[in-house]
């Protein structure tokens, strides 16, 4: 049999037919399996939780879904208007958390600026800052560059030494847990579940929080090729300016596409790659499809399997000493 | 060289290998294949060699060619020292 040619054709499925499956398997996980009355999701106005929410509305109707919106200092203003334009546009009942507050509470700021001006001390007020990854299919190693912007608007831009990085992910991460836990508020006094929206490629690659965003009780798009969950979008009606949005971390103050931040190509082309991996397809081929070289393309392969590696540990549920067996089977 | 390699494998047994049952690389085995360097192992690896050698790693540097190997970072660090 011959095989498809590798390309974003690949990723063609039957919109119509995935959305009723996606909601018989919401329905019978959550009356079969959780127990839950409805669903909980935070909606950050990006295509991922945008199509979730869809998906949601479309297998439960609008008075099972409840959305929570939760901007921050650094939040672009777009998120909350696309949300609530969103929320609006499905009919759901949801509330708006400013989630500021919790998080200098917790320092949260404050220890992400420490380890900035430990890289640019004259880092400060109105000034922004953003991370980007490096290396990669040039080189095979990755490492994290620091950039900032002056309130007059120069930038700067420095390798980030291991312990400024690290610091500065463990400070941005309370953004991604402190949401999880205005989601599984709202859960439990709803008697609902929360859902969790990674794509495929963020699931795969392990670009989540652990017990932040990564946390859920069902993921209807993890199986989805970010391509698919854009085209699904489309598929169930949902605003233009939402399926069109470019993909962004809106986590830092300056903006950041999620290819700068993590992957080591465009969202498109990591689709193709990945789905390339899965069936076993050759990095010349790759290569080819891309329009990159075999040795590019192998590093990607090469990245693909290293990520997965690193972050099992995300993945991963508590490990116990020997298995208690009563559970098992529930 | 023969110190610097005997420094660097007492560092990467200290930090990234664990228990009794240590995994056993040789001066030539990749630690990328072996596991036994991630991504941030890599940046811990270098600020390392930043701050103990006195040397500054360039961003062009951070390559498998330099890093990937004791044989790799020993060659490395030396030519940096005598640069």
């Amino acid at each position: 049999m011959s095989q498809v040619k590798l390309g974003p054709q690949v990723l063609d499925i039957d919109y119509s037919a995935e959305a009723a499956r996606i909601a018989g398997w919401m329905v019978d996980t959550l009356v079969n399996k959780l127990h839950r009355r409805g669903v909980v999701i935070a909606m950050s106005g990006g295509i991922d939780s945008s199509a979730c929410a869809a998906l949601a509305v479309h297998a439960l109707g609008p008075k099972k879904v409840f959305g929570i919106l939760l901007p921050e200092r650094d939040s672009s203003s777009f998120s909350l208007d696309r949300g609530r334009q969103l929320a609006e546009h499905l009919g759901i009942e949801y509330k708006v958390h400013d989630i500021a507050p919790a998080l200098e509470g917790l320092r949260c700021y404050e220890e992400r600026d420490e380890a900035i001006k430990r890289v640019f001390p004259a880092y400060g007020e109105g000034w922004k800052n953003k991370i980007v990854i490096a290396g990669g299919t040039e080189r095979g190693i990755n490492f994290f560059k620091l950039v900032v912007q002056s309130p007059a608007g120069e930038l700067h831009e420095a390798r980030l030494p291991v312990r400024e990085y690290l610091q500065i992910v463990a400070a941005t991460n309370f953004k991604q847990r402190v949401r999880k836990t205005m989601d599984y508020f709202h859960a439990d006094r709803l008697n609902y579940a929360v859902i969790g929206t990674p794509n495929r490629l963020e699931y795969d690659q392990g670009f989540f929080v652990k017990n932040g965003d990564g946390s859920a009780d069902l993921k209807p798009i993890a199986h989805l090729y970010k391509t698919q969950v854009y085209a699904m979008a489309r598929h169930l009606g949902l605003p233009d300016e939402i399926c069109s949005a470019v993909p962004t971390t809106d986590t830092y103050t300056l903006a950041q596409g999620q290819d700068e931040f993590y992957f080591a190509l465009p969202y498109q082309q990591m689709d193709v790659a990945l789905w390339a991996h899965n069936h076993g397809r050759s990095a010349a081929e790759l290569g080819e499809a891309l329009g990159i070289t075999e040795a590019q393309a192998r590093l990607v392969y090469l990245d693909i399997e290293a990520k997965r590696r690193a972050t099992y540990y995300l993945h991963a549920a508590p490990i116990l000493v020997e298995p208690v067996v009563e559970l098992a089977g529930l | 060289m023969a110190d610097l390699k005997t420094e660097l494998r007492q560092y990467v047994q200290d930090n990234f290998i664990m228990g009794a049952v240590a995994t056993a690389f040789s001066d030539s085995d990749s630690f990328m294949e072996l596991h036994i360097l991630d991504s941030t192992g890599f940046l811990e690896l270098i600020s390392y060699l930043e701050e103990t050698y006195g040397i500054a790693v360039k961003d062009e540097e951070m390559v498998p060619e330099n890093l990937d190997s004791l044989n790799s970072v020993a060659a490395f660090v030396t030519r940096k020292r005598g640069a």
